[in-house]
């Protein structure tokens, strides 16, 4: 199985798009999305899940989504669609196949092998097919940790606030409270595992301040990125997560600092007259990606 | 015979037309020509009325017969009345082979559809033709031309004489007995009556049409006594929630606010863009959004712009009651807002259609424009816009003001989507051209941004911008690799209406509808 | 395959288009209602006409209504309602018929 490369990449925003609709697939890439979340599961209705895979597939075959990641949300383990959701997206060619109400690891094992299975029937490398799962029970949240290490191929996890809140007997409040608990554990238990941890959707969108302040605090959290539900989130999702030219020119000393010393197999590191540790590395890193993302990286790193 | 957009116009239609082709926006610079005057019937007695009773007896009084040419303004858009019930008369006197001369047209006269198939109407000279009688002259029901040519072209028609009016019918919303005309108050209030100053002057006959009388003199007048010689009440000249729409709510639309964005950003880097600059938008999302972030750079950098001209909406007031704006110059009001603020703030001025955008006079307004924000239903590799006939073939716009700002802008910016639907925005070749691709600067659309490379001062002047540039070929091939290269609308032979350009030549021509088959 | 019976795939909706489907009379009996006719009717066709045939059916009568739809969305209807018709719902020819 190879080491997917794209397993780290980027991931700001990941916007939620009904594989149904056409005019919605036809070419969302254009609001720069770092991830483009294709829906089988909750957006589309009962009646069109047959019709939506293949609106899903020729889209997946046919639109070149010009650098933004194709993620699915097949439906439930417990429907009998998944398996099927799980041949088109593999044939199709997604980059990240997302596990709607995962509970436990056994849940992205069932997944894997049936990704598994796909992709040798279809011809693609095995390992291509990434992982994620979206945590929307208390049991969920309750087992981040051993969902987050069920798979080599799992890239993440994912609240889903909506169902989450309604599993703990409350609902979105738009202060966060209620999701702080859950927020705190799965970024730790995404960060023990070595992945990443997107945070919940915010469907208030007349209540832009607000959802600045919610995206704010899940970037302060360490989160890597946003569920987004509407294009016009997306710019602030990117902006908050885009560091400030003050730390990108101290990331950039650093990179250099660390690299130049390493090669001439010297230990210690100053930059500006100051000791830094090897640890500042690879946060350095992924602030020059971020600032490469948002365009205000001229450098040569 | 070729034209300077590379429209190949028929010899017979040249022939029939007595006009030349387009030989170039600036073509007719300097051009000398002796004005059109009116019939004028004096008034020096005191006895008499100008009041009639009813549109049939001005009919009468004015004489009219067979063939005339009767002028109307567009103010009441939507909810206009006049039109139609003074062709509705006509119809009932057996009236026949009329010449309309409208500044514009639109589904508010679909009720006289029947007038053109029966021949009450053979000729209709139009900013443009909205609804069912678009519909009926492409499907080639008109008997003689339409003739689509922009605000600033009626008035150069109509002033060199090429259309003369014999009776012009102004729907005014004030009116006093002695035909002073105002447009502010009354029950179909529509802020000005700049498309009228023209027929005012240069029809033989001038009726005002009213549903609000009040006492002598009403003053001011946008319209005054001397050119009016009829004037007559009726119960209701205009629907007015149809003629001002409550003022639109900013764009939401992602894509929109991403193209106004564009366009701030690409307006604020080019030199046009300092104190005292001057602006004019159209009433789409896209460009209404342009102006309330382009407003968030003027305050930032404490840049005034000295004239806005309209086509106004609410968004420009605002910017004037603000202070950011020096004057705006009005000829016509979108919605509740720009009417009231025509009232309010004594900043806000009534202009004529002629000041406006006439290229046959000594000096219009938009040649005093840096900027105008326009939208489009094509824009092909030439530059060449379409903003009247619809990808069906039918024709469903109008050139408005289009060709005329365009044509007088420092600046000219049009914003368009790449695709409306499967129909690529940015094409090969316009289905019909309404405004050369010389007077068109940029293009900006949700894929990109292109100069035209005639503007290298402007390439040159953003080319640190950061903004994503590219050729108008590479944002014709992105459009067809989405939706496929488009096959040409098919035609039928016979030509049912001309794009005349500002000067009054031949821009191009607009045949009949050809039902669609398939190729075998 | 045979088209046995009537199935409908697809909505009205901007970019979207209706197929119908009903049984043949040994052929293929197209008819096209589309905004975009004049530019991708012919187009339309072919791409509906390849999309019948790649699934081996050769006798229906077929009926379009096209709000603007691209090919990768008349092919997925076109397939969509075929394979109602035949209420196969599992195991479809991802990468095969289905292409």
């Amino acid at each position: 199985m190879i080491e997917n490369p794209n397993k780290k990449r980027l991931r700001r925003s990941m916007m939620f798009l009904n594989a149904q609709k056409p005019s919605l697939i036809k070419d969302p890439y254009i609001y720069g999305a770092d991830s483009l979340m294709l829906d089988l599961e909750d957006a589309v209705a009962a009646t069109a899940k047959d019709t939506a895979r293949f609106s899903l597939y020729h889209a997946l075959r046919s639109i070149d989504y010009r650098g933004s990641e194709r993620v699915v949300r097949i439906n439930g383990l417990d429907t009998d669609l998944w398996e099927e959701d799980i041949r088109c997206v593999v044939a199709g060619g997604a980059d990240v196949i997302r596990i709607p109400k995962t509970e436990n690891a056994d849940m992205v094992r069932a997944v894997e092998d049936k990704v598994l299975a796909a992709e040798e029937e279809f011809h693609r490398e095995p390992g291509t097919t990434l992982l994620m799962s979206a945590l929307e029970s208390a049991k969920g949240v309750m087992n981040a940790y051993e969902i987050c290490t069920a798979s080599d191929r799992m890239i993440g996890v994912a609240l889903s606030g909506g169902d989450y809140t309604k599993d703990l007997q409350t609902r979105i409040t738009g202060t966060g409270v209620e999701l702080m608990g859950a927020r705190q554990q799965m970024i730790i238990a995404a960060r023990a595992a070595g992945v990443q941890c997107f945070d919940t959707v915010w469907t208030n969108l007349d209540d832009m301040e607000g959802f600045r302040k919610d995206v704010e605090t899940i970037h302060m959290m360490g989160f890597d990125g946003k569920s987004c539900i509407n294009p016009r989130q997306i710019d602030v999702v990117h902006k908050i997560f885009t560091p400030t030219m003050k730390e990108i020119i101290f990331s950039e000393k650093v990179i250099r600092e660390i690299d130049d010393k390493k090669a001439k197999g010297i230990g210690v590191f100053t930059v500006d007259g100051k000791m830094i540790d090897i640890a500042f590395y690879d946060g350095a890193k992924r602030n020059i990606m971020l600032a490469k993302a948002a365009g205000i990286y001229k450098g040569d790193l | 015979m070729l034209n300077a957009v590379g429209r190949d116009i028929p010899e017979e239609i040249l022939k029939k037309t007595g006009k030349e082709v387009f030989q170039g926006s600036h073509h007719f610079d300097g051009h000398e020509f002796k004005k059109d005057g009116p019939k004028v019937r004096c008034v020096i007695n005191q006895s008499g009325t100008k009041l009639l009773p009813s549109i049939r007896e001005a009919l009468e009084k004015c004489g009219i017969k067979d063939g005339m040419t009767l002028g109307f303004h567009h103010h009441f858009r939507n909810g206009d009345k006049v039109l139609n019930m003074v062709i509705e008369e006509c119809h009932k006197m057996g009236i026949k082979d009329l010449r309309i001369a409208a500044s514009s047209l639109g589904a508010q006269n679909d009720p006289i559809v029947p007038y053109i198939e029966d021949g009450t109407i053979t000729e209709i000279q139009s900013s443009g033709v909205r609804g069912g009688i678009g519909k009926a002259i492409s499907e080639g029901k008109l008997r003689g031309l339409a003739i689509m040519r922009s605000h600033g072209a009626r008035v150069r028609a109509i002033e060199t004489g090429e259309t003369h009016i014999d009776i012009a019918f102004i729907g005014a919303p004030t009116a006093d007995e002695y035909g002073n005309l105002n447009a502010n108050g009354g029950k179909a209030d529509c802020g000005v009556l700049s498309y009228s100053a023209v027929d005012a002057e240069m029809a033989d006959r001038v009726v005002a049409v009213t549903d609000c009388l009040v006492p002598f003199p009403n003053l001011p007048a946008q319209i005054t006594q001397t050119h009016v010689d009829y004037v007559v009440k009726v119960a209701e000249i205009g629907d007015p929630t149809k003629i001002a729409t409550g003022a639109a709510k900013p764009t939401t639309d992602q894509r929109k606010l991403m193209m106004a964005q564009y366009c701030t950003d690409f307006v604020k880097n080019t030199p046009y863009f300092k104190e005292g600059f001057s602006y004019q938008t159209g009433v789409g999302g896209a460009s209404i959004a342009s102006t309330i972030s382009l407003a968030e750079v003027m305050r930032e950098r404490g840049i005034h712009m000295s004239f806005g001209v309209g086509g106004l909406t609410k968004p420009m007031c605002d910017l004037l009651d603000e202070g950011l704006v020096g004057c705006l110059v009005d000829t016509q009001d979108f919605d509740q807002d720009a009417i009231e603020n025509m009232k309010t703030n004594p900043r806000h001025f009534y202009i004529t259609a002629g000041e406006y955008a006439d290229p046959f006079n000594k000096g219009a307004y938009v040649n005093k424009l840096d900027f105008v924000i326009l939208a489009a239903l094509e824009v092909d590799t030439h530059f060449n816009c379409n903003v009247v006939v619809g990808s069906d073939g039918y024709i469903t716009g109008a050139q408005g003001g289009h060709p005329d700002t365009a044509a007088g802008a420092k600046c000219t910016i049009v914003i368009a989507p790449i695709m409306q639907g499967r129909i690529p925005t940015i094409c090969t070749d316009c289905t019909t051209v309404t405004t050369p691709g010389e007077d068109v600067d940029v293009v900006i659309t949700d894929y990109g941004i292109a100069i035209n490379p005639k503007r290298s001062d402007l390439i040159e002047a953003t080319k640190d911008s950061g903004l994503p540039f590219k050729t108008i070929e590479e944002l014709r091939d992105i459009a067809y690799s989405i939706t496929g290269e488009p096959e040409k609308v098919q035609f039928g032979d016979r030509v049912v209406g001309i794009i005349e350009a500002r000067d009054g030549t031949i821009m191009d021509v607009v045949r009949e509808i050809k039902p669609f088959s398939f190729r075998d | 395959m045979e088209i046995r019976k009537p199935a409908v795939a697809g909505t009205m909706e901007s970019s979207d288009c209706q197929v119908s489907l009903e049984p043949g009379e040994g052929g293929i009996d197209f008819t096209l209602e589309s905004v975009v006719a004049q530019q991708f009717g012919n187009e339309i066709r072919r791409v509906a006409l390849e999309t019948l045939s790649r699934l081996g059916v050769d006798s229906v009568k077929i009926s379009i209504i096209d709000k603007g739809a691209l090919d990768c969305t008349i092919r997925a209807r076109v397939e969509g309602a075929v394979y109602r018709s035949l209420e196969q719902f599992k195991d479809l020819p991802w990468g095969g018929a289905i292409r």
